[in-house]
């Protein structure tokens, strides 16, 4: 009963998608307000149906509803209650079904929040989202139905893939989700600019705390992922430049660049046209990332259970949303044209720099996931594109961006002097380039060029940072009213930036200083490693909810004081008869020492000796804290006093322009 | 409409051309060297029959499945039932129970059923290796004359027996 109520509360979401599509359509060009505030309920409807139908499938994984084949397929009787309820997007179907509650929640978002916006705009935007849903929907219903029924009804479910069976894995998705979700905001107000016409800086902050909305989710939901990867995977990785990884960073890059553009359209009216192709690329690049992800054109460790009739669904679908925004922007974007003079040494002038670098970096990396299909497209054989390429084009893009950042608050808008900045950019050059110098030797690691470079445009990014908040504080005679009288758009703005600085740091060091060994032990024997010895301790079995053990214990002392008790686990999971690695971590700011059981050298024999593999990894956190400062520096940014009173104001004013 | 804001459109056609082109083709689909090359020789012997050998002579004469699968591989389990109609149609398959032990491997088919018209043990994984096998399930395609015809890799489905292996075996549903 309850899975068809679900499937009938999609059905009835997609009728209203339809209305919300349509009726406003209508309304903008007829002028008429009642069919315009269709939109706005419309869209709380849809959010509401689609929330139900969630529920019901929710309510089926928890109640271990077999007679659903997407449960059967996706849980297990012994499967603890928190992976039943997060079991639900632990596969496509799913995943769909939380892809659209997260568009319909943005969707319902947009019509509570904006409703002092002008109307027409809004219910244009609410009406592109409407059209994005009827497609979602459509997908769902006609391929990827999770309420299918299965009959006969097994005796019991698949069970969860064991990978997803980590916290780390729970809130992944759905961060991520919300993050290219979150993008069709601003590609819908995108589009309602282009159909309107209108196209100003009051348009561009509308649109920017939503833009930071959805990227703070992306650049979470990216930070878990290298998390649980590292983790889960068992090898120590964090970062491999599979397709879907990319599919979700090319979005990032865009959406990075979009923050930026807006800013510029925001303050001096200017780089319109690119900033609206921005915020139509942000999201195509995230339905691109659906596509290449479920279609199965492209080879991945995310494997999704493929099917070709998606693809081409997915593609038709990509095909007309993008085919009818890029026809737009090309008849609608030149009448955007700014008439103020541009000069390059000033704030937009280096936002745009930072615009370039960044869409050539999404580009370099949208180039290394395709070319495996272009080449196999000229049946030229089967190749992959691995991590050195990506590293030899990203790394030489993104370095000149961390230089640019120092710059991002010394320089001023419209025309800055080189001599001003100068004088305040020496201070923070400097102490750069000596703690750069000095760090790796201060942290007892071999000198490495690339990691003295590394280090010192960390700190630069860091320093000038601080610098920021230090000048504003010191520019008033109370100090602490200047530090509270700093809107949250600059906090916002400086934290992010020390996010990147903190992950450049990281990035740097654990690349550079990472040392890994494979070991074979017996109980109590020990490994040496960058000074730490690990002691195995032998495992014993244990017995989870779903999955039998090995437990490990590894004592890792330095200079013979126990430093850390580390408890990697092999498990082997019932239901698919899958071998997972829970390789065990113990970290602070400075490393992580990462253990991973690999097998015992005889099979038969657990007691006996083990292959093991042992990990020091500097500075690994700081990857993962710089991710979250920066999603943090979103949230303080987005919360922007600004952005709600100049709503009110920009009310006022537009409802006047009604009046007269 | 000047020409640089059309370059999206341009792009965007470009795309999704080279996508419809990659929807047509399986990136997993690795080419096997041995295609077009006679089936490497192995003597084994047959499941639960230690005393009844078993060799590449067995396999020429007609053509013939070799589908590599084990007890402990969960894949297998998902083509199972498909295999089983297979043998209730007629097909020859031969069973090689790859990397597994007799009692498991004879156990598993008791359990589940046999599509198997013959069973041979590769306890080792010995003919295993010389066929390239990557893991199981794996199933090869041979001609009359013992040469490998085709090679799926991972699971035997409706699809793939339909498109590719049927034609080649000249019969099938």
């Amino acid at each position: 009963m309850i899975p068809e109520l679900g499937h009938f509360a999609l059905i009835a979401a997609l009728v209203v998608a339809i209305l919300q599509a349509a009726v406003p359509a209508l309304g903008v060009v007829r002028r008429d307000r009642r069919l315009m505030a269709v939109a706005g309920s419309a869209a709380q409807t849809q959010f509401a149906l689609i929330f139900a139908a969630y529920l019901c499938l929710s309510y089926a994984f928890v109640t271990r509803d077999w007679s659903v084949a997407y449960v059967a397929a996706n849980s297990h009787s012994d499967l603890p209650l928190v992976y039943r309820a997060t079991a639900v997007w632990g596969a496509h179907e799913g995943s769909m079904l939380l892809w659209m509650l997260m568009l319909s929640g943005w969707s319902a978002a947009v019509s509570v929040f904006n409703r002092r916006l002008p109307p027409d705009l809004v219910a244009t935007a609410l009406a592109v989202l409407g059209a994005l849903s009827i497609g979602f929907l459509l997908f769902i219903l006609l391929t990827s139905n999770p309420f299918d029924l299965n009959f006969p009804v097994p005796e019991d479910g698949r069970d969860l893939n064991p990978l997803l069976q980590d916290p780390g894995f729970v809130i992944h998705p759905p961060m991520l989700y919300m993050g290219y979700v979150g993008f069709s905001v601003a590609f819908a107000f995108a589009i309602a600019a282009l159909i309107s016409g209108r196209l100003d800086a009051a348009w561009a902050r509308w649109t920017r705390p939503w833009t930071t909305t959805a990227w703070l989710f992306l650049t979470c939901g990216i930070t878990l992922g290298s998390w649980w990867a590292y983790n889960e995977l068992g090898w120590g990785g964090w970062w491999f430049w599979d397709p879907v990884e990319n599919a979700s960073f090319m979005p990032w890059l865009v959406g990075t660049a979009l923050i930026h553009s807006l800013a510029v359209t925001e303050k001096r009216d200017q780089m319109k046209a690119w900033t609206v192709l921005l915020a139509i690329l942000a999201f195509a690049l995230s339905l691109l990332g659906t596509f290449l992800v479920r279609s199965g054109v492209l080879v991945s460790v995310h494997a999704f259970a493929t099917d070709p009739a998606r693809g081409v669904f997915i593609l038709t679908f990509l095909a007309i949303v993008l085919g009818i925004a890029f026809t737009l922007y090309a008849w609608r974007a030149p009448k955007f044209v700014s008439q103020a003079d541009f000069a390059l040494f000033s704030r937009e002038g280096l936002l745009l720099l930072n615009n370039v670098f960044l869409v050539v970096a999404a580009t370099a990396v949208l180039l290394g996931t395709l070319y495996p299909l272009v080449i196999d497209a000229l049946n030229a054989g089967k190749v992959s594109v691995g991590p050195p390429y990506f590293n030899a084009v990203f790394i030489p893009l993104t370095a000149p961006l961390a230089v640019l950042v120092g710059f991002a608050s010394a320089v001023g808008w419209k025309r800055a002097k080189a001599r001003e900045v100068w004088k305040r950019m020496r201070a923070p050059a400097a102490i750069a380039v000596v703690l750069g110098l000095a760090l790796p030797w201060l942290l007892g690691h071999p000198t490495k060029l690339v990691a003295i470079a590394g280090g010192m445009l960390a700190l630069w990014v860091i320093v000038t940072a601080l610098q920021e908040i230090v000048r504003r504080v010191r520019a008033r005679r109370d100090r602490l009213q200047g530090l509270t009288q700093i809107p949250r758009a600059v906090w916002g703005m400086t934290i992010a930036h020390l996010g990147l600085g903190v992950w450049v740091l990281g990035i740097s060091f654990v690349s550079l200083y990472s040392v890994e060994k494979d070991v074979r032990l017996g109980p109590g024997q020990a490994a040496t490693l960058s000074g730490y010895d690990f002691l195995f301790q032998g495992t014993e079995p244990r017995r989870g909810p779903n999955y039998d053990a090995d437990h490990g214990t590894v004592e890792v002392r330095r200079d013979g004081r126990t430093v850390a008790t580390l408890t990697p686990e092999k498990r082997l999971y019932h239901a698919t008869g899958q071998l997972m690695t829970e390789s065990s971590v113990d970290h602070n700011a400075l490393r992580d020492l990462y253990v991973a059981l690999g097998e015992p050298i005889d099979k038969n024999n657990a007691a006996g000796d083990w292959a093991l593999r042992v990990y020091y990894k500097p500075m690994m956190r700081l990857v993962w804290w710089g991710g979250f400062i920066m999603a943090f520096g979103g949230l303080v940014a987005a919360s922007d006093r600004r952005y709600r009173l100049a709503k009110l104001r920009e009310a006022a004013t537009s409802g006047a322009e009604a009046a007269a | 409409m000047r020409l640089r804001y059309v370059v999206p459109a341009l792009v965007l056609v470009g795309l999704v051309v080279l996508f419809a082109a990659g929807l047509k083709r399986d990136p997993r689909e690795v080419p096997s060297p041995l295609i077009g090359k006679p089936a490497p020789a192995f003597s084994l012997a047959v499941l639960g029959h230690p005393e009844q050998p078993y060799t590449i002579a067995d396999l020429k004469g007609r053509a013939v499945l070799v589908n590599f699968f084990a007890s402990w591989c969960a894949a297998c389990r998902v083509e199972h039932p498909f295999l089983m109609r297979l043998a209730g149609q007629g097909v020859e398959i031969i069973g090689i129970d790859y990397k597994d032990s007799d009692a498991d491997g004879a156990a598993w088919l008791a359990r589940h059923g046999n599509p198997y018209r013959t069973v041979v043990a590769d306890p080792q994984g010995a003919m295993g290796l010389d066929w390239g096998v990557y893991g199981a399930p794996e199933t090869y395609v041979l001609d009359a004359a013992g040469t490998i015809v085709y090679k799926q890799i991972g699971p035997l489905g409706e699809e793939v027996w339909r498109d590719k292996v049927a034609p080649l075996l000249g019969a099938g549903p």
